[in-house]
C-alpha cells in the first residue's frame, strides 16, 4: 500500500500544473469563457502536443491506457484551472467508447487523430427521460441498407458544439431500460438529420440538446451489445469527475483561506474568527475525504465490471457531491459580497463545483445506486 | 500509488487473522461482537495472551519488547483486532505513558515500568483532567512540592478513565506555581495504593461507572517517579498525544459495529419488510457506510505519509474529528434500529423486552457521546487543524 506516485508521474502531474499556470490563468479564462467557441482550439492542440490527450488511448496506437494515476493527477490540475475544454467527454469517455468497441480500421482512424487534438469525439448518451440512468436508452436504431438510421433526443450532451463526432447511443433491441440490445454508432456533428440546440452550462462549459431524425449512423463495435463498454467509459469519466472536483475544491478552500487572512474587518482579518477558522476546519475535512474518494474511484474504474466497482463509484461521488455542496456554498458565504460577484474566481469555483455535483449522477441518484449495489439483487 | 496492501502485508494480515481466530477467548469476543462491557480480568487476559505471544506491544520498538511493527503493521493489527471482537487494548499504558517512559524515562524507570505493562500487570490510568482544567489542560492545579527526596502532592484528578481498576497513574503536576502555567507542570509516576490516594466513582449518563475523580491529599511520591526533568512535564504531555492519536479514527472498530447495525436491521422489520430495506434507512445507513469508506482511504493516506517519513501530525486531529462523528452517527442509527424496545433501559431489569440485541444499544448511543468530547474535545481538534494545516 503506498500513496506516493513515482517519481515520473509526479514529474508529470507538476508539469500540467506548471503549463496550467502559465497558460490558463483566471484572467485568460476567462477570455476564453466569453469567446463565441467557449474553449479554446489552440490550448487543445498544446495538451495534444504535451501528449495529455493520449493518456487513455492504447499504446498500439501511440497512448499510455490504463494510466491511472497519470489521468488522475492530470484531471486534478484540469480542475484547479476550471478547464472549459472537452477533455471529460473527449480525451476520457469518447476515447475510451473508441477504444472498447471501435473495430481496428475505426480504432486506426480516430485515436491518433483524437490523442493529436485533430478530432474530438463525445458521447451523446442520456435522454430527456431518463435522468441519469445508463441503461434508459429510447433512442432507436434501424438498419436501412449498409447503414443505420437513428431516431430520438439526447439531453446536455457535453461538448457537442465542439465535437467532430457524436458517439450516440441507440436502442437496436429490446425494451427501455435494458442493458441488451443498446448499440452504438458514429455520427458527424453536423450530418444530415442532426439538430443541435446549443448553450452553456452552469459553469460556462458549453453543451447542447440533440435531435436526431433519420440520422445515419456508423455502428461502433457490436450490435445490441455496446453497454458493458458505455458504462466502463462512463465509470472512467466518473472518476474523471471525481478528480477533477478534488481539484477544484482544493482551490476553492485555498483561495478561501488566502482571503479570508487578506480581508479586514473590526480591525483584524476575518481569518482570527473562531467561527469562521472552524467553518474552513470543516471544509477541509471535506476536501480530504473527497480527495481519499478520488483515489478509490481511480483505482476501482480501471478494473473490470464488478458490483464492488459500482458501489466504490458512487460512494466517490456521494463524497464528493456533499463537499461540491458543502466546500462551494461556504467558500461563498465566506467571501462575504465578493463571493456573489461575476469578478471573483470563487464565484466561477461555486458554479463549477454545482455543475460536478451534477454531472454523470447527482448525490441522491449515486446514494441510491450504492444502496442497490450493497443489496443481493442489485445489478 | 497502490490502494492494495503488498503480498507481505496480506500475509501479515492472515497471520494475525489466524491467531485472533485461535486464541481470543469466545465469551470475551462475543461480549464485544454483542456490544456488551469487557470485564477488568477480560481486558488482562488478553493482554496476557497477547504478551506470550509476543504481540504485547503491537506499538512498540522491539528494544523494549515490542513488536517492531511499521505503521501499516500496525494498523492491520488493530483494524483486524476490533473487526475480530478482540477488547480494546488499553492505551494508557501501551500508547501513553509507555512511549513517554521509552522516550523520556531514564534506565531505572524503564527496567521497572515497560515488562509489566507489555505483560499487562500494571493498569495504568491518565491524571490529567482536573475539575477546572478541561480543554485548557495547562490550567491545572494539582500541586506536587519537593520535600528533600520526596513530592508531596495535593489535588483533585477527575475523569479518570477506570481508575478503579488502576495500579498507577501518571499525572501532570504544577511544581513551580510562580512559572508561566505551562513552564511549571511536571509528569509524575504515583502508585494507586500510596496513602492519601482515593478513588471516587462518577456514574454515567449510561448508569455506567467508567470514570472517576481521582484525589491526593499529602500523597507522597518517591522523587525518582519523576518522569525526566522538573517543569518539563508540558513536552512531555504534547509528545504523548501525538501518539495518543495513532489509529484514533477507529476504523476497524465502526466497520465491527456497522455490520452489527445491519445484522439487526435485517432482522427488524418495517412494514412488513426487513428495516435493511426500508428506503429511508438504507439511504441513512448507505451516508454512514460511504462516509467509513473514505475515512478508511484518508487513515490510509495518513499511515503511509507516517510510514514514510513522520510522527502523527495535526491530520490526526482530522481523523479524531470524522471518526468520532461516524462512531455516533452508527449508535444513533442503531438504537433508532431496534424503534421503541430502545426505550427498556439497563439490561439487568429489562431482561426478556424485546431482542437481547436491544439491550445495550441506547446505553451505548448514551455513553459514545463522550468520544466527541475526549482526548481533547472535537472543538478542540478544529483548533488544533486550523492554527497547522490552514496556518491560521
Amino acid at each position: 500500500m503506498r500513496f506516493t506516485p513515482t517519481a515520473e508521474q509526479q514529474q508529470l502531474g507538476e508539469m500540467v500544473q506548471r503549463f496550467l499556470a502559465e497558460q490558463y490563468s483566471f484572467e485568460a479564462r476567462r477570455k476564453i469563457l466569453g469567446s463565441r467557441e467557449g474553449w479554446s482550439r489552440e490550448l487543445w492542440s498544446k495538451l495534444g502536443e504535451l501528449g495529455l490527450l493520449a493518456l487513455q488511448v492504447p499504446e498500439d496506437h501511440g497512448g499510455m491506457a490504463p494510466a491511472v494515476v497519470e489521468t488522475l493527477l492530470t484531471v486534478t490540475a484540469m480542475g484547479k484551472a476550471m478547464l472549459l475544454e472537452p477533455y471529460l467527454s473527449s480525451a476520457i469517455v469518447g476515447t475510451v467508447l473508441v477504444r472498447e468497441l471501435g473495430s481496428a480500421e475505426q480504432r486506426a482512424e480516430w485515436l491518433p487523430a483524437m490523442a493529436a487534438g485533430e478530432r474530438i469525439a463525445v458521447p451523446a448518451h442520456f435522454e430527456p427521460e431518463a435522468r441519469y440512468d445508463l441503461k434508459s436508452v429510447r433512442t432507436s436504431g434501424k438498419r436501412s441498407g449498409g447503414d443505420w438510421l437513428l431516431e430520438g433526443r439526447k439531453s446536455v450532451v457535453s461538448h457537442a458544439p465542439a465535437a467532430d463526432l457524436l458517439l450516440v447511443s441507440a436502442r437496436t433491441s429490446g425494451g427501455d431500460g435494458e442493458p441488451g440490445g443498446i448499440s452504438l454508432f458514429a455520427v458527424p456533428r453536423d450530418g444530415q438529420g442532426v439538430k443541435l440546440t446549443p448553450y452553456s452550462t452552469v459553469d460556462g462549459s458549453r453543451a447542447a440538446d440533440v435531435a436526431l431524425t433519420s440520422a445515419r449512423g456508423t455502428l461502433v463495435g457490436e450490435e445490441g451489445h455496446a453497454f458493458d463498454a458505455i458504462s466502463t467509459a462512463f465509470d472512467l469519466g466518473l472518476a474523471a469527475v471525481c478528480a477533477d472536483a478534488a481539484g477544484a475544491l482544493q482551490a476553492t478552500l485555498d483561495a478561501t483561506v488566502e482571503y479570508t487572512r487578506t480581508r479586514k474587518q473590526f480591525g483584524v482579518p476575518i481569518a482570527k474568527f473562531q467561527v469562521l477558522q472552524h467553518r474552513m476546519v470543516e471544509m477541509l475535512i471535506h476536501v480530504e475525504q473527497a480527495r481519499s474518494m478520488s483515489y478509490l474511484a481511480a483505482m476501482r474504474a480501471a478494473e473490470p465490471p464488478s458490483r464492488e466497482r459500482r458501489r466504490a463509484l458512487s460512494a466517490a461521488k456521494v463524497v464528493i457531491g456533499n463537499a461540491c455542496r458543502f466546500v462551494g456554498q461556504q467558500a461563498v458565504q465566506l467571501h462575504g459580497g465578493m463571493g456573489v460577484t461575476d469578478e471573483t474566481a470563487i464565484s466561477h469555483l461555486f458554479r463549477r463545483l454545482t455543475a460536478l455535483e451534477l454531472t454523470l449522477g447527482d448525490t441522491a441518484h449515486h446514494l441510491e445506486r450504492f444502496v442497490a449495489a450493497s443489496t443481493a439483487e442489485g445489478t | 500509488m497502490d490502494l492494495a496492501f503488498t503480498p507481505e502485508e496480506l500475509a501479515f494480515r492472515d497471520e494475525v487473522r489466524a491467531f485472533l481466530e485461535a486464541s481470543l477467548p469466545a465469551a470475551t469476543r462475543r461480549k464485544v461482537l454483542e456490544g456488551h462491557e469487557v470485564s477488568r480480568e477480560e481486558t488482562r487476559q488478553w493482554q496476557r495472551i497477547l504478551f506470550e505471544r509476543g504481540w504485547g506491544g503491537p506499538n512498540w520498538p522491539r528494544e523494549f519488547g515490542g513488536t517492531g511493527w511499521d505503521p501499516v503493521r500496525q494498523s492491520i493489527f488493530e483494524e483486524e483486532s476490533a473487526a475480530a471482537g478482540a477488547p480494546r487494548l488499553l492505551p494508557f499504558g501501551l500508547k501513553m505513558v509507555g512511549p513517554v517512559i521509552m522516550r523520556f524515562g531514564n534506565a531505572a524507570q524503564q527496567k521497572r515500568f515497560l515488562p509489566r505493562i507489555l505483560s499487562g500487570e500494571d493498569w495504568w490510568a491518565q491524571g490529567y483532567s482536573e475539575p477546572g482544567s478541561g480543554s485548557d489542560l495547562a490550567s491545572l492545579k494539582t500541586r506536587a512540592e519537593r520535600k528533600g527526596d520526596r513530592y508531596l502532592v495535593n489535588g483533585q484528578k477527575t475523569w479518570i478513565t477506570l481508575a478503579q481498576h488502576a495500579d498507577w497513574i501518571f499525572c501532570l503536576v504544577r511544581t513551580d506555581p510562580a512559572a508561566k502555567q505551562q513552564a511549571g507542570i511536571s509528569f509524575l509516576l504515583v502508585d494507586m495504593r500510596t496513602p492519601g490516594v482515593t478513588v471516587r466513582p462518577i456514574m454515567l449518563l449510561d448508569g455506567s461507572h467508567e470514570v472517576n475523580e481521582v484525589w491526593f491529599e499529602d500523597v507522597e511520591v518517591p522523587a525518582e517517579n519523576l518522569v525526566g526533568e522538573e517543569n518539563r512535564g508540558w513536552t512531555y504531555a504534547k509528545f504523548l498525544l501525538g501518539h495518543e492519536r495513532t489509529n484514533i479514527a477507529g476504523v476497524g472498530a465502526s466497520k465491527r459495529e456497522l455490520a452489527r447495525l445491519k445484522r439487526i436491521a435485517s432482522q427488524e422489520r418495517k412494514n412488513g419488510r426487513p428495516l435493511l430495506e426500508d428506503p429511508a434507512f438504507a439511504v441513512a445507513l448507505a451516508q454512514v457506510e460511504i462516509d467509513l469508506m473514505a475515512l478508511e482511504i484518508t487513515n490510509l493516506r495518513v499511515i503511509s505519509a507516517e510510514a514514510e517519513r513522520r510522527a502523527p501530525g495535526p491530520e490526526a486531529s482530522l481523523l479524531k474529528i470524522k471518526g468520532t462523528e461516524i462512531q455516533q452517527a452508527i449508535s444513533d442509527l442503531m438504537m433508532h434500529a431496534v424503534g421503541p424496545y430502545a426505550l427498556p433501559f439497563r439490561r439487568e431489569q429489562a431482561e426478556g423486552a424485546g431482542p437481547d440485541y436491544a439491550a445495550p444499544l441506547a446505553a451505548t448511543y448514551l455513553n459514545l457521546r463522550k468520544t466527541s468530547i475526549y482526548g481533547g474535545s472535537n472543538e478542540i481538534q478544529k483548533n488544533i487543524i486550523a492554527q497547522t494545516l490552514l496556518g491560521l
